[in-house]
Order: C-alpha cells, then structure tokens, then sequence
C-alpha cells in the first residue's frame, strides 16, 4: 500500500476525531449554563466519582508521601535531612504527586466506569430514547457527570495532600527517628498557600478530563459488547495521557515567575 | 386524500462509502398507519433516526406538519420532538431507574410534571398495556422481553403523543405475546387517534397493524400500497418479501458453499 495514503488517513482520522471532540465539548459545556438543571443528578454523581474515591485516593497518597520521605532521606542523608524531608513531602505532594496520582487513579476508576456505562447506554438505544422522550443526552447524561468530577477532584486531592504528608511525617516519626514537633514545624513554616492552590487548580482541570473523556468515548461507542470495552480502553488510556500532558503545561504556566 | 403527518422528500444518507439512504420519498398521511417492510440492513431504522433527528440526513427534506424539521433550529426541534413517542426494538428502557420512572420519564424530565401525578399517569398507562401495578417497582432487568416490550409501549404513548414509532416491535417475542403486542398496539393508537409509522420485517404484525404498507430496498421505497393491496402487489420485490423465499430479484449477499 501507498505510504502516503497511510500518513493521510491517519491525520484526517485524527483531526477527525479532535472536531468530534471539540464539538462534544462544546456541546456539553454550553448546557452547563443553560436550564433545566439536573441538581440531584450532579449530587449522585459526586457522591460516586468523590466519595467512592476516596479509599482509593487516600492509600495512594498515604504510600506516596511514605516512599518519598524515605527516597530524600536515603538520597540527601549526609546534609539536615531532617528539615529537607519534610519540606520536600509537603511541596511533592502538593504541587505534583496529589493531584497527579490521584487524578491518574481517578481516571482508572471513573473514566472507565463512565465510559462503560454511556457506552452500554448507547448501543442499547438508550440515548437514542432520551431523545425521543424530550430529554437532551448532554445535559442529562454529560453535564452532571463533569460538574461533579470538576467539583469533587479538588476535594479529593485536599484529602490527599494532607494524607500524603501524614504518609511522610509517619514514616519518618516512625522509622527514620524524626522529632515529630520539629517535622511539623517545618512542613509549616515552607508549606505556602499558593502550593496547595495550585495543586488543586490542577485537580479541577484533571476532574474536566477525566469526566469528559469517559463521556465521549461511551458517547460514541458502537458495536455491541466489544465496542463498548474499545470505548473504555480508550477513555482511561485518552484521560491519563492527557492528565500527563496538561500537568506539563500547568506547571510551566503556574510556576514560571 | 388527508393531509401528510410526514413527509420524506428524496432524503439520502451515506455512511462513509456505504449509501443507506438512496432518495427516499414518504409520506405518512395523518391519523394512519404505515408500515415499512424491508430486509436486515435495508435502511430502515436509520429513516425514523433521521426523522427523529438522531441522525442528520446528507439530503433531502423531512416535514412535519408541514415544516421542515431539517431548517429548525434547537429549541424548535425539541418542541417538534414532544409530538413523538418512540418503542425501541430493544426496548430501551433505563435500567437505572424503575419501571415507573421508565413511563413517567418523558413527563417528568421532559414536561416538568411532578412526580406524584407523573407516577400516577405511568401506572394508569402501564394497567392499558396489561401490566399489574407491583410490576412498576420493579426494574427493568427483572422483566421478561415480552413485558420489556409492553413497558416500552406505555413509555411511549405515556406523553399523548400525536406520532408514535414502531421499531420492529415484535422482534424477538414468541408468536402469541407478538399478537398481544400488536392488538396493544392497535389499541393504544386507536384511544390517542395518533398518527403512526412503524418498521418490521414481521408480516403477521404488518397485516394486523397497517392501514398502508410500503417497502423499502436497498435505501428506496420501491412499492406502497393499501394493507389490502400488498398480498396482490404484483411486484416480484414484494411477493420475495411476504412469502420468504431466498429465490427472486432480492439477494442476499451470502456466499453460497
């Protein structure tokens, strides 16, 4: 085959499929804004995609801020490892590893939950049947779905950060011998606003993502059984690559002055 | 002659390389019911997603009512939308949600009732399909395909529609509850005097539900006539049809061993 009609029809699918998105996109944020809301499904959805979460959250970031108190300890022991642990912990956590590994673990859970369950919805014709009975699939099915994941990822990464640095302060109260008052002196005295802030703008991007992803991946799934596990495949692969990707390009905007 | 419910004019739709829709021209005259025949892959459930809306046709025009649906705008079309009731071949029912909330879902999301008088309405429709008043708590999953099917129905006509459509509605039942099925159906459209337009390849169902019977092959209408008129249609596409046999000017692409 051509090699040049292969390169063309994987560019046009793929612009294709960044115009669907777009247009998704599109689609189910100007029903954000828009009447009739749908409060108490945005509450069941948050009570899924946050609560349910938290478990999950929580041991990643307590083993975490664990791991990494022990990794600056070994590495950095010769100088005050004391007061660098803790300072070290509490930024890692909240500038990059909460939100990150959170948002990745969330993605496993609730992109894939969500793009399992739209997908099942759509090749059984019930989309098809909100339609039919005066019921807009985005604001029914998309807008509760990505209002909860953008309210609820900051909370859950909240939880993780400070999870995450009681994962460091009990390992190193524990098993490297620190002085627990002095630990959280110092975890104080650096820890800013500003650290935990943008962690958790960051986290409210990860929950637009997440959401987004397993909705528009169910969205358009086709083909029966396997079609529908294709579409989640898809989401939790599409939500993690892109919570890397806007991580990179949120942490150069937020902490280049 | 009554005036038109619907009207397809030279409606063509095209997936990719595939023609579904090959110019079709329909017309649904009010109060009637028409039939379409057709084989598996003929086009005929993506004519009602196009007048639905659910699927946006390439060319061609869709009135109802006069208007066509294909120049409106949103808010116009979802008004056009509440004239229309929809069985499923599926049924499609939500299966989130209890039977009852299946019936009262068009009411409730899409009308703005309350639930209490909605709850009422969906249990006086589900007693005209012959379904006891327990069976509304129950959820979809625990119904047979049978009672799937007469649950779909009350959805349907639970909103008074003026325009019901039947996709395939006895597919998959056995032979005396499609009888049932049908004699609701008949029944159902008689009490709301509502137009309707139904897709099957069932011809017990065809010479119990039709007033007019038209046929569609490969994305046309090549035959339409009265219920009367279709066992001497002299078409030999027709005759294929409603006798079943494999031999005659429609084949099937099968590869012969």
């Amino acid at each position: 085959m051509n090699v040049f009609a292969i390169i063309g029809r994987v560019v046009l699918s793929t612009l294709a499929e960044i115009g669907a998105l777009t247009r998704f996109i599109w689609l189910s944020v100007s029903h954000v804004f828009r009447p009739p809301f749908f409060w108490r499904l945005v509450a069941q959805q948050m009570l899924r995609i946050g609560y349910f979460s938290l478990p999950v959250v929580a041991l990643t970031a307590f083993f975490t801020g664990g791991a990494l108190a022990l990794q600056i300890y070994y590495g950095g022991n010769s100088l005050n490892s004391e007061s660098i642990v803790a300072t070290i912990v509490a930024l890692g956590i909240t500038r990059e590893l909460g939100p990150v590994l959170g948002g990745l673990m969330v993605a496993g859970r609730v992109s894939a939950a969500i793009a399992a369950e739209l997908g099942t919805m759509r090749v059984t014709e019930q989309i098809d049947a909100l339609t039919t009975l005066s019921t807009n699939p985005h604001k029914y099915l998309v807008v509760p779905r990505v209002v909860a994941a953008v309210i609820t990822l900051p909370l859950l990464v909240f939880v993780a950060d400070i999870i995450g640095i009681m994962g460091g302060f009990v390992v190193s109260t524990g098993s490297l011998d620190f002085n627990a008052g002095v630990y959280i002196k110092n975890t104080a005295d650096f820890l800013k606003y500003d650290d935990v802030m943008s962690g958790l703008i960051k986290a409210a991007v990860f929950g637009f993502i997440i959401a987004t992803m397993g909705c528009f991946h169910g969205f358009n799934s086709k083909g029966g059984a396997q079609g529908v596990g294709r579409a989640t495949t898809n989401a939790v692969v599409t939500a993690s690559i892109l919570i890397l990707a806007a991580n990179y390009v949120m942490t150069s905007l937020l902490f280049a002055n | 002659m009554s005036e038109a419910k619907i009207e397809l004019r030279n409606v063509h739709k095209r997936f990719g390389k595939k023609v579904v829709l090959d110019g079709i021209n329909l017309t649904v005259p009010k109060g009637e019911s028409l039939v379409v025949i057709g084989g598996s892959g003929t086009g005929k459930s993506v004519m009602i997603k196009c007048v639905l809306g659910i699927i946006r046709p390439d060319s061609g025009e869709i009135f109802v009512d006069g208007k066509d649906v294909l120049m409106m705008d949103t808010s116009e079309r979802e008004k056009v939308l509440r004239k229309f009731g929809m069985l499923f071949q599926g049924a499609a029912l939500f299966d989130s949600l209890p039977v009852w909330e299946n019936v009262a879902f068009g009411l409730i999301q899409g009308r703005k009732m309350k639930r209490k008088q909605a709850k009422d309405i969906a249990m006086e429709k589900l007693a005209k399909v012959g379904l006891a008043p327990e069976v509304g708590e129950l959820y979809p999953a625990e119904l047979s395909g049978g009672m799937q099917k007469r649950v779909g129905l009350a959805r349907a006509i639970a909103a008074d529609p003026e325009i019901i459509f039947f996709d395939e509605p006895t597919t998959g039942l056995d032979p005396i509850m499609a009888d049932v099925i049908n004699d609701l159906i008949v029944d159902s459209v008689k009490d709301l005097g509502a137009t309707t337009l139904s897709i099957t390849h069932d011809m017990a169902s065809v010479r119990k539900i039709a007033d007019k019977v038209a046929m569609i092959y490969k994305g046309k209408i090549i035959w339409s006539g009265s219920r009367a008129e279709v066992d001497n249609s002299g078409n030999d596409y027709v005759e294929q049809f409603i006798n079943g046999r494999a031999d005659g000017p429609i084949q099937m692409e099968v590869l012969k061993p």
